[in-house]
C-alpha cells in the first residue's frame, strides 16, 4: 500500500472541506480521484491493498455516522442515512416489514462482520470484482488503466455482465443493495465540496461503461452521499431480493433480481424490477416492468417479462449461460413475489 | 503517528504508519499474536476482534481508525487464572478445530453470533458464521460448539 494523507474530520463541512482541499475541479467518478472518503474501508482499502488504488489522501468519514447514520420510515417512504451500516438497515423493523427487498439485499450480502462495518453509500460505490481489474499484473484493463484494452473480453469473463456492457469493458456491477434502490426508484442526496446540495435519481448514479468505464459513477469531485430516499407505494411491501450463486452464503451473486410488485384484483398494477450481477450498472428492466403491467401473474407472463429483460444481452465465451440463468432467477422471484403474504 | 488504542481493557500508546491495519498494529505492535492473519483482504475470517462488542475484521481497519473505541482480542476472553470463556470452552470439548488457526476468527465470530442473537438454529449459525473459513473443514463441530456455548451465555 503507498502512503496517503489521512484526515479524519468531525462534522460535514470539514469533511467536504477537506475533499476540496485535494479534490481537481474535474474528473468526475473516477476510479484514481486524487481523495476518497473512508466509510467502512472495506472495499477501498481492500483496493489499496492489492495495488488497484492509491489516493494521495483519505478523509475518514466515520465520524460523519452521527449526522448521516438515522434509518427513517413514514408515510412517504424510507429514509437510510449514508453511513447507516449494511447490519443496521437490515435488521430495521420498518425495512424489514415495509421495505423486504432492501433487508434481503443487505442480509445475503457479505457477511455479517463486513456488513457490521460497511456503510450503505460505500456499499452502493463498491467496484467490480473483475479478476483482471483487481490484479494489476495484467496490462490490459481499460477500467483500471483507460485505453490499455479490455483481458476478459477473451479470457475469464464467467462472471461478469451480459447487460449494459460496451466494447470496452464487460465487468459486471457486482453489489445488492443498489439493484433493489433502483429497481424501487430511490433517490440520492449529496453534497458538493462547496457546501450546495443537490439530489439524483438512484438510476442516474451509476454510468454505463460505454468508451470510458474508468468513468463509473456521475458524482462531482468530492462530492459526499448522505442519504438514499425509498418513496413509499404499494408495491414495496410484496417485495423480495432473489440471489443465485456458487456458494450458499459469503459469496457475490450470478444472478439476482429485486422486484416489488403491486397486485389487486388479480392482475399486477404496478412492478418494479431489478436485476444484480448480470450488468454493468444497478439494472432496472423497465422492459420486463412493462410486459406485467395489467396482467396476471402466471408462469407465462413471467417467463415474457424475463423473456423482454434479457433481450438486449451479450455474452463472450464463459458468461453465455448468464441471460438463462438470469432469466430463470427473475421468473422464480416474481412468481415468489406474487404467493407473498403480506 | 502517535495513537492510544484501548485493547482488553487497557489503553496502548504506540507509534504506527499511517497504512498500519489494526491487525498489525496488535499482531507486530503490541504482541497479542492470537488475532490471525490469513488473506489480509477480508475473505477468511481469521481477523475477527471485536470493536465495541460489535465484530469486525481487523485487517480491513486502519489503526488510527480505532482510535477511541474498545477493541476485544483472544487473548482479552479470560486472563490466566480464569476459567475459559464458555466458547473456548466449549471449542475444545467440542474438538471444533484441527491446527486451529482459523479459531481465534473463529471463536470471536461466535461470542458476537450468540449476543447478536444470530444462534438460534443450526442453519442460522452457518448463515451468521459463513465469514469464518476454516481450512481444516471442523465446521460441523464449529456449530456444535456454538450451541452448546450459547445458553450458558446467556445464563452468565
Ligand atoms: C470478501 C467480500 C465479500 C463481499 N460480498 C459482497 C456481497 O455478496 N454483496 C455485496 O453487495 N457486497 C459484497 N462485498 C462488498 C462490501 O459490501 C463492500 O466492500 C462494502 O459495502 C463497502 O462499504 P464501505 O463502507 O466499507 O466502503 P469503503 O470501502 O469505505 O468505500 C467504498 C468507496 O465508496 C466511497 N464512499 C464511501 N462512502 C461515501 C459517501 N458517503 N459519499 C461518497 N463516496 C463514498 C469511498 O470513497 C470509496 O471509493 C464483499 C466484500 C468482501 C471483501
Ligand atoms: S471487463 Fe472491464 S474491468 Fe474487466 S478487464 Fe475488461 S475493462 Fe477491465
Ligand atoms: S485476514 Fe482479515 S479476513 Fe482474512
Ligand atoms: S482448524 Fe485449521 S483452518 Fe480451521
Amino acid at each position: 500500500m503507498r502512503p496517503f494523507l489521512y484526515e479524519q474530520p468531525a462534522s460535514t463541512p470539514e469533511a467536504i472541506g477537506a475533499a476540496a482541499r485535494h479534490v481537481p475541479p474535474h474528473g468526475e467518478g473516477r476510479i484514481q480521484a486524487p481523495a476518497q472518503y473512508l466509510a467502512g474501508g472495506t472495499n477501498l482499502l481492500d483496493l489499496m491493498k492489492i495495488g488497484v488504488s492509491h489516493p494521495p489522501a483519505l478523509i475518514n468519514i466515520g465520524p460523519l455516522r452521527a449526522e448521516h447514520g438515522a434509518i427513517e420510515a413514514d408515510a412517504s417512504g424510507l429514509r437510510l442515512g449514508a453511513l447507516a451500516r449494511m447490519a443496521e438497515a437490515a435488521e430495521h423493523p420498518a425495512v424489514l416489514r415495509d421495505y423486504p427487498a432492501i433487508a434481503q439485499a443487505l442480509r445475503l450480502a457479505a457477511n455479517q462482520q463486513l456488513r457490521n462495518m460497511a456503510s450503505l453509500a460505500g456499499n452502493v460505490l463498491q467496484r467490480t470484482r473483475c479478476n483482471y481489474f483487481r490484479d494489476p499484473s495484467w496490462h490490459a484493463c481499460n477500467k483500471r488503466e483507460p485505453g490499455t484494452g479490455c483481458a476478459a473480453m477473451e479470457g475469464i469473463n464467467r462472471r461478469l455482465a451480459v447487460l449494459g456492457v460496451s466494447d470496452h469493458c464487460i465487468a459486471n456491477y457486482p453489489g445488492d443493495l443498489a439493484n433493489a434502490l433502483a429497481a424501487l426508484g430511490a433517490e440520492v442526496d449529496l453534497v458538493a465540496p462547496d457546501g450546495t446540495g443537490r439530489s439524483i435519481a438512484f438510476e442516474d448514479l451509476h454510468r454505463l461503461p460505454g468508451d470510458t468505464p474508468h468513468l463509473e459513477t456521475t458524482l462531482r469531485p468530492g462530492e459526499l452521499i448522505t442519504r438514499f430516499r425509498v418513496p413509499a407505494g404499494p408495491w414495496t411491501r410484496r417485495s423480495l431480493y432473489l440471489k443465485v450463486r456458487d456458494r450458499e452464503s459469503f459469496e457475490f451473486a450470478l444472478a439476482s433480481a429485486a422486484v416489488a410488485l403491486d397486485i389487486g384484483g388479480g392482475v399486477v398494477r404496478d412492478a418494479r424490477i431489478g436485476l444484480g450481477g448480470l450488468a454493468a450498472k444497478p439494472w432496472r428492466s423497465r422492459e420486463a416492468e412493462a410486459v406485467l403491467k395489467g396482467r396476471r401473474l402466471d408462469e407465462a407472463a413471467a417467463g415474457e417479462a424475463a423473456e423482454a429483460a434479457f433481450r438486449t444481452a451479450v455474452t463472450h465465451g464463459d458468461n453465455a449461460f448468464k441471460p438463462e440463468l438470469g432469466r430463470r432467477t427473475l421468473v422464480r422471484a416474481l412468481l415468489q413475489a406474487a404467493e407473498m403474504e403480506i | 503517528m502517535d495513537i492510544t488504542l484501548k485493547v482488553n481493557g487497557t489503553e496502548r500508546r504506540l507509534a504506527v504508519d499511517v497504512r498500519t491495519t489494526l491487525l498489525d498494529a496488535l499482531r507486530e505492535h503490541l504482541d497479542l499474536t492470537g488475532t490471525k492473519k490469513g488473506c489480509d483482504l477480508g475473505q477468511c475470517g481469521a481477523c475477527t476482534v471485536l470493536m465495541d462488542g460489535q465484530r469486525v475484521l481487523s485487517c480491513f481497519t486502519l489503526a488510527v481508525a480505532a482510535e477511541g473505541t474498545e477493541i476485544t482480542t483472544i487473548e482479552g476472553l479470560a486472563g490466566e487464572e480464569d476459567p475459559l470463556h464458555p466458547m473456548q470452552q466449549a471449542f475444545l470439548e467440542q474438538d471444533a478445530y484441527q491446527c486451529g488457526y482459523c479459531t481465534p476468527g473463529q471463536i470471536m465470530a461466535a461470542i458476537a453470533c450468540v449476543h447478536e442473537g444470530h444462534a438460534n438454529s443450526d442453519d442460522e449459525i452457518r448463515e451468521y458464521m459463513s465469514g469464518n473459513l476454516c481450512r481444516c473443514g471442523a465446521y460441523p463441530k464449529i456449530v456444535a460448539a456454538v450451541r452448546q456455548a450459547k445458553p450458558l451465555m446467556e445464563r452468565a
